[in-house]
């Protein structure tokens, strides 16, 4: 294992410590806690959105605190759920008296734990609901499985159901905002190489030079199958097929997209994905609404990427249109 | 007839026998998982051993309620609600008891199960820990009410939860991370029914004197 990090079990805190350093104006860190929350919580009068999970999928969660978006990130140990009494201190922490809204991605432990924090913030009258993420297309949703997974989409169900908060609407419609969201997103990712859990110390899975792994996971989880690596414009076209196999966008539709990469891939290479993806939509006569290449929803040292689509309304543009200023989101 | 220092010495053993098996646990997870189970189970058995000391002359409920949050706020995962959660249902059992009679451990261990399943909403079959325990319950329930002591009867249950564990390599996950990868799963066992027999292990050897 070769790693910039002191100890493997400091991980997650000495990361905390430098992004609160790097980021002063944006967050703050609750005293005894992984939870970053906005320097100026709790805001009164505004649902707040409370979001996270496992570590190593930086900036995801705590560089979307800030304006527009999250009101806290719950950090667990790498690639695993935060326990519910962080999430339930991040609840507390950010309740500013009209609710709060957990973004929870569908992981058994994340789905545990959150739903114990909400049982336990019920029990002193704060008003809470969640959401469930599930973007992912790779996975089948059927009764042989807990459901797909919440990938990159999520990082557009922040940033629409934090504008929503952000323009003073109930919890309830915050809610509605976000499944609406969950309800039109879907992704699909691939990748060239596995990653190192600091705390397993070596990769965890291994693919030949000229292999590549489809519907990966973001926690180093092998995908639904190996494939011979192919060129990129061909890799954005099966990744894309497989979406549109499973949402119908219609001539005219309009979507936002997103080619998000996983941790050791190059944006020249996204680029490279974006480029033909914006070829293949034009050619179907998509129209694309937004586009949005970078590392958000990476999974530590993988390399590879997903493609999220997101298809639009005219509610949901004018709120992913809106202001959003944090870390590592901006839109101003 | 179980007391409140042989509890103690048993969730003592339970902590070092997690430990001893850390990297076994990671290893089976990071095949159909997310590499993390042992390293979790380790971190919370850990804490809840140093925990244990002031417990010492507390009753058997509070003594497993203690150990039942300490799981909850430290391990993280879905291991930290499922196992939180069962120690929790059982310690509700024995409220304010200082011995755990045959009757009580019987009904600890189904209510244990049931808090499981209702956390985790998984079933038999589903390649889970539950594929260990329900077969060890089974066994348990039935050697108890034969006349067994506990010592006999858990001794017979970890061995149905080996098989359980067996089991959980013949079959496909359908619940957890694992089972995103369908078919792939199929010859794999699952870690967290390892780690269920490697508990009910601990406490067969501690009753029964072996090794400890």
């Amino acid at each position: 294992m070769k790693k910039i990090i002191n100890n493997p079990e400091n991980v997650v805190n000495e990361m905390l410590e430098g992004i609160v350093k790097a980021h002063p104006k944006y967050v703050r860190r609750i005293e005894g806690t992984d939870v970053l929350v906005r320097k100026t919580s709790p805001i009164k009068g505004k649902v707040a959105l409370v979001s996270g999970g496992g570590s190593g999928h930086e900036p995801s969660h705590a560089g979307f605190v800030g304006k527009g978006m999250l009101n806290a990130a719950v950090s667990g140990e790498v690639f695993t759920s935060p326990t519910p009494d962080q999430v339930f201190e991040a609840i507390k922490a950010v309740d500013g008296g009209k609710g709060v809204l957990l973004i929870i991605k569908n992981y058994t432990g994340d789905i545990m734990n959150f739903e114990m924090a909400e049982e336990m913030a019920e029990l002193e009258d704060i008003k809470v609901k969640h959401v469930v993420v599930n973007d992912d297309v790779a996975v089948e949703d059927s009764t042989y499985t807990s459901g797909r997974r919440g990938i990159a989409g999520t990082i557009l169900v922040h940033k629409i159901a934090g504008a929503a908060a952000e323009e003073g609407m109930s919890l309830e419609d915050v809610q509605r905002i976000a499944q609406k969201v969950i309800k039109n997103v879907r992704s699909m990712g691939m990748s060239l190489s596995s990653c190192i859990v600091p705390a397993a110390g070596k990769s965890s899975f291994e693919l030949e030079e000229d292999e590549m792994e489809v519907g990966l996971g973001i926690h180093g989880e092998p995908g639904t199958h190996r494939e011979k690596i192919k060129k990129a414009d061909e890799i954005t076209k099966e990744l894309l097929d497989k979406i549109l196999e499973d949402i119908e966008i219609k001539k005219e539709d309009e979507v936002a997209i997103l080619v998000n990469g996983l941790g050791a891939t190059p944006l020249m290479e996204l680029y490279i994905m974006n480029r033909h993806l914006h070829k293949l939509l034009n050619d179907k006569n998509i129209k694309i609404y937004n586009t949005i290449v970078g590392n958000f929803m990476t999974s530590l040292e993988m390399a590879g990427a997903s493609i999220t689509i997101l298809k639009l309304d005219d509610e949901l543009k004018q709120l992913l249109d809106s202001i959003a200023d944090t870390p590592a989101f901006k839109n101003i | 007839m179980i007391s409140n220092t042989l509890l103690i010495k048993i969730l003592n053993n339970i902590a070092i026998t997690i430990k001893e098996n850390k990297e076994y646990l990671t290893h089976l997870d990071s095949v159909i998982g997310d590499s993390d189970h042992g390293f979790n189970m380790n971190k919370g058995f850990n804490e809840v051993r140093q925990k244990l000391e002031p417990l010492q002359n507390k009753d058997c409920g509070t003594i497993l309620k203690n150990v039942a949050m300490t799981l909850i706020s430290k391990v993280g995962g879905a291991s930290g609600p499922l196992y939180g959660t069962a120690f929790l249902k059982a310690s509700v059992v024995i409220k304010d008891k200082y011995e755990i009679s045959e009757k009580d451990s019987i009904k600890m261990f189904d209510e244990s199960i049931k808090g499981i399943i209702s956390r985790g909403k998984a079933k038999q079959g589903d390649k889970t820990m539950l594929d260990a325990l329900i077969p060890a319950y089974q066994i348990y329930k039935d050697s108890i009410n034969k006349g067994n002591s506990i010592e006999i009867a858990i001794s017979q249950a970890q061995k149905a939860a080996y098989e359980g564990v067996e089991y959980t390599k013949t079959i496909k996950a359908t619940k957890g991370r694992a089972s995103y990868l369908g078919d792939r799963s199929i010859g794999h066992q699952d870690p967290g029914a390892t780690s269920s027999y490697l508990i009910l292990k601990s406490i067969s050897d501690t009753l029964n004197n072996i090794n400890k």
